[in-house]
């Protein structure tokens, strides 16, 4: 099978999780071994994908923890526990 | 344990949602897009949750359900604050064929997780995911930032496995297009 770019970047993201039949995924690594502009494709979304990946990009924000549990606990001082 | 909370052992309930509070955080904020508008809305749901315990029946973790309500929360206060011609289209987005065109590279250097304590860097990956439509974002933070599988993610966001693929695949393409040129000129400089 002969996949041309437009299918290469259709089955970039199955390829990423290893969610492509053997023939296919095949294909793909052929194509990718010789076509430079696919494979920077691929280098970059797999790289953006580790890179949002990292709790350092998407924190808490500082004091959530804090601020969460004072709402909680003046909000609830106003009403009873719940009850079956 | 939700029993001795319902008894009146608040203590315990913080303790429950402790480990829940960035997934339900990065679930609202996968909605809203805003941090300061999801901190509101966890705050909400959790009080929904604890208000709710007594007709949480364990058939999922506390956290799934948790997540669930946060999750019902932003959405019906983006629904709220949202203008009927966004909603229009937001659908034909999601629907539409679209530009799924990736950014053409000729080649591509690393950008290593070192860079991510420069501030810049981690603003170019907050701005590219807000500029996604709100179901790729969804479906983009479930997977690739809270690192749920297809099957988590398709159950919680009430869509088909199928859907999933495609919607993470359109995600992953728009957030390659959209940053991998900012990063790339930024790993330069790094």
């Amino acid at each position: 099978m002969v996949l041309d770019c437009k299918h290469v970047w259709r089955e970039i993201s199955n390829y990423i999780d290893g969610d492509l039949d053997p023939s296919v995924r095949a294909s793909m690594e052929k194509h990718l071994a010789n076509c430079r502009h696919c494979a920077a494709i691929l280098d970059s979304t797999r790289n953006i994908i580790y890179l949002i990946a990292d709790e350092r990009t998407f924190s808490l924000p500082i004091g959530f923890s804090e601020r969460l549990r004072a709402r909680l606990e003046s909000e609830l001082e106003k009403s009873e526990p719940a009850s079956r | 344990m939700i029993a001795r909370v319902i008894a009146g052992e608040r203590e315990l309930f913080y303790g429950l949602i402790k480990p829940c509070e960035r997934a339900v955080f990065l679930t609202a904020y996968s909605v809203l897009k805003s941090e300061a508008d999801a901190e509101d809305v966890v705050q909400e749901a959790v009080l929904k949750a604890y208000k709710a315990l007594s007709s949480f029946r364990g058939e999922s973790k506390f956290g799934t359900w948790l997540v669930k309500i946060t999750l019902n929360e932003a959405r019906m206060r983006l629904r709220r604050s949202r203008s009927e011609s966004e909603v229009s289209l937001q659908d034909f987005m999601d629907d539409g064929d679209g530009d799924y065109t990736p950014a053409v590279l000729t080649d591509w250097r690393e950008i290593p997780s070192e860079t991510l304590d420069r501030k810049e860097l981690r603003e170019v990956l907050h701005r590219a995911l807000t500029e996604l439509p709100e179901k790729y974002r969804e479906v983009l933070i479930a997977r690739d930032v809270r690192e749920m599988n297809i099957a988590e993610t398709a159950q919680l966001l009430g869509i088909s496995e199928g859907m999933v693929k495609t919607r993470l695949f359109r995600a992953r393409l728009l957030m390659q297009k959209i940053v991998a040129p900012e990063l790339r000129a930024q790993g330069r400089k790094g």
